[in-house]
């Protein structure tokens, strides 16, 4: 009987307690830097794509919500003709950042994406692109990879050694 | 104070019944989130006020489904008669000298008539729904209301014996000197257990109970028909609530405010006690309930009733 009359006191007295609701729009939640939301395909520090159309992303993706198709330009950089997330099937699970090589695909602090046609939720490249490197300033896959490229030959990369020349390594 | 026309009266009461009625929805929803640290619906208009307005709108567009395997005369019935019962209580209630729409004699025991008649409603629900959850809930529904039914009239004849009468405006002028609460605290607390059962609010919600009856006797009811029976519980929220303020704590009695206001002051009170019970207790088992009525609360009222009448015969002048 005394458990009754204490419970409600109890729950009276909560009244004058604070509040735990977030009054989310008006006051916006903090997103930590490395939160995994809506994704962006950066730029290496010259302004060119970082992605080189590996296709790793589009494998690991466990909803397969990544579709891209590879091509290449005259220089001989590969790149995605076109690069598509379907934002309605994404789980931001962030394992497509984990495998891509060239730090081109990247979450960012957003998920405010709330959109009234499923079909907007589509990304083309065009939306994902960002101006700038995102979260690696300074990283420029094409000049650390020895690939060759145009304008770059073997052993031009930054901490690449000049390739060896086999007939002089003879005994 | 000039008495308004009965039927300015009426409209008036009817009106104000049913906009407190839906408006309650709001206010518990508001209420039982501020007693759990949240905000509840605050978004629709100014404080959520609105919020209502929109349930509306939206449950008056939902499709009126009947289930071809009902019992069509009582399932439609069965929604109408609660409303219809507890609205024709109100038409007893004095609000404030003048302000009531039939002052008779026999108050008391129509409003107990009406709660009486409103089982009808659960059990046609639960009886036409020709489903396994909503018969439970109509079965359960009769066995409450009809064991709380018994020491709820039991529990009022103490203020009546004080009063000397039935009718409500008598009641509340009796209490001029000294508020019903104080003699007659056991009447007023078997009086609020047994309206909690009657209009099978939390914790006596058996009739319902969500969690192992799918939604009880109205399992099958959609639409408006569902609505009613929603306003209906929130009326008779409302009713038992002014029934407390008017039977023990002097109705429109109390010094400064005009009358009317010190009424809905203490039904607001009594509203918000309904709806702490809610935010506060779990429902009890159903035997348990059962077994209070009769074996806890009953003999209760009748000690109340027999301690009370001694007294009044002892002390109080014949009349
Ligand atoms: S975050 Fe996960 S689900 Fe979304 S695109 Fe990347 S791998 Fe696929
Ligand atoms: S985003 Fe990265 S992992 Fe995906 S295709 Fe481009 S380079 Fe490869």
């Amino acid at each position: 009987m005394f458990g009754i009359v204490r419970t409600i006191w109890d729950v009276f007295r909560h009244g004058f307690q604070p509040r735990v609701t977030r009054q989310y729009p008006e006051q916006p939640a903090y997103l930590p830097p490395r939160w995994r939301g809506r994704i962006i395909l950066s730029r290496d520090p010259d302004g060119g794509e970082r992605c080189v159309a590996c296709y790793l992303c589009a494998i690991v993706c466990p909803v397969d919500c990544i579709a891209l198709q590879a091509t290449e330009d005259a220089a001989g950089r590969r790149y995605p003709e076109f690069f598509r997330i379907n934002f309605s099937r994404c789980i931001f699970c962030g394992y497509c950042e984990d495998a891509c090589p060239t730090y081109a695909i990247q979450l960012t602090p957003d998920f405010e994406m709330s959109e009234f046609r499923r079909q907007n939720l589509v990304y083309e490249k065009e939306d994902l692109l960002i101006s700038g490197p995102g979260k690696y300033p300074g990283y420029n896959f094409w000049r650390v990879a020895g690939v060759k490229i145009g304008g770059k030959d073997k052993g031009e990369s930054e901490n690449e050694a000049p390739p060896a020349d086999l007939r002089q390594l003879l005994p | 104070m000039v008495s308004p026309h009965p039927l300015v009266s009426l409209l008036a009461i009817l009106l104000l019944a049913l906009t407190l009625a839906s408006g309650l929805i709001w206010f518990e929803r508001r209420l039982l989130a501020w007693w759990q640290d949240r905000y509840g619906p605050n978004r629709v208009g100014p404080f959520g006020l609105l919020q209502v307005l929109a349930d509306m709108i939206k449950i008056f567009a939902k499709e009126d489904w009947v289930p071809p395997f009902a019992d069509k005369v009582a399932f439609i019935l069965a929604p109408a008669i609660i409303v219809v019962t507890v609205l024709l209580s109100f038409a007893v209630l004095p609000f404030a000298p003048g302000v009531i729409v039939s002052d008779l004699n026999i108050a008391l025991l129509f409003f107990l008539a009406m709660s009486s008649l409103g089982v009808y409603s659960i059990v046609l629900a639960g009886w036409s729904s020709d489903n396994k959850y909503s018969l439970l809930g109509g079965m359960r529904a009769a066995a409450q209301m009809l064991s709380y039914e018994v020491f709820m009239g039991l529990s009022l004849m103490g203020v009546v014996l004080l009063a000397g009468t039935f009718s409500l405006n008598g009641i509340v002028r009796a209490q001029r000197h000294l508020w019903f609460i104080v003699p007659q605290f056991a009447g007023f607390l078997l009086f609020f257990i047994a309206g909690l059962a009657e209009t099978r609010r939390l914790p006596f919600d058996l009739p319902e109970a969500e969690s192992e009856l799918v939604a009880g006797f109205h399992s099958e009811y959609s639409g408006m028909k569902f609505g009613m029976f929603f306003v209906g519980e929130y009326l008779g929220i409302t009713l038992i609530s002014a029934m407390i303020a008017i039977l023990f704590f002097g109705g429109w009695l109390g010094p400064g405010l005009p009358p009317l206001l010190w009424f809905f002051l203490k039904l607001f009170c009594f509203l918000s006690l309904f709806i702490l019970m809610r935010a506060a207790l779990p429902r009890p088992r159903f035997d348990q309930l059962m077994a209070w009525a009769w074996k806890l609360l009953l003999p209760l009222a009748l000690l109340n009733l027999l301690v009370t009448g001694a007294l009044v015969l002892a002390f109080l002048p014949r009349r």
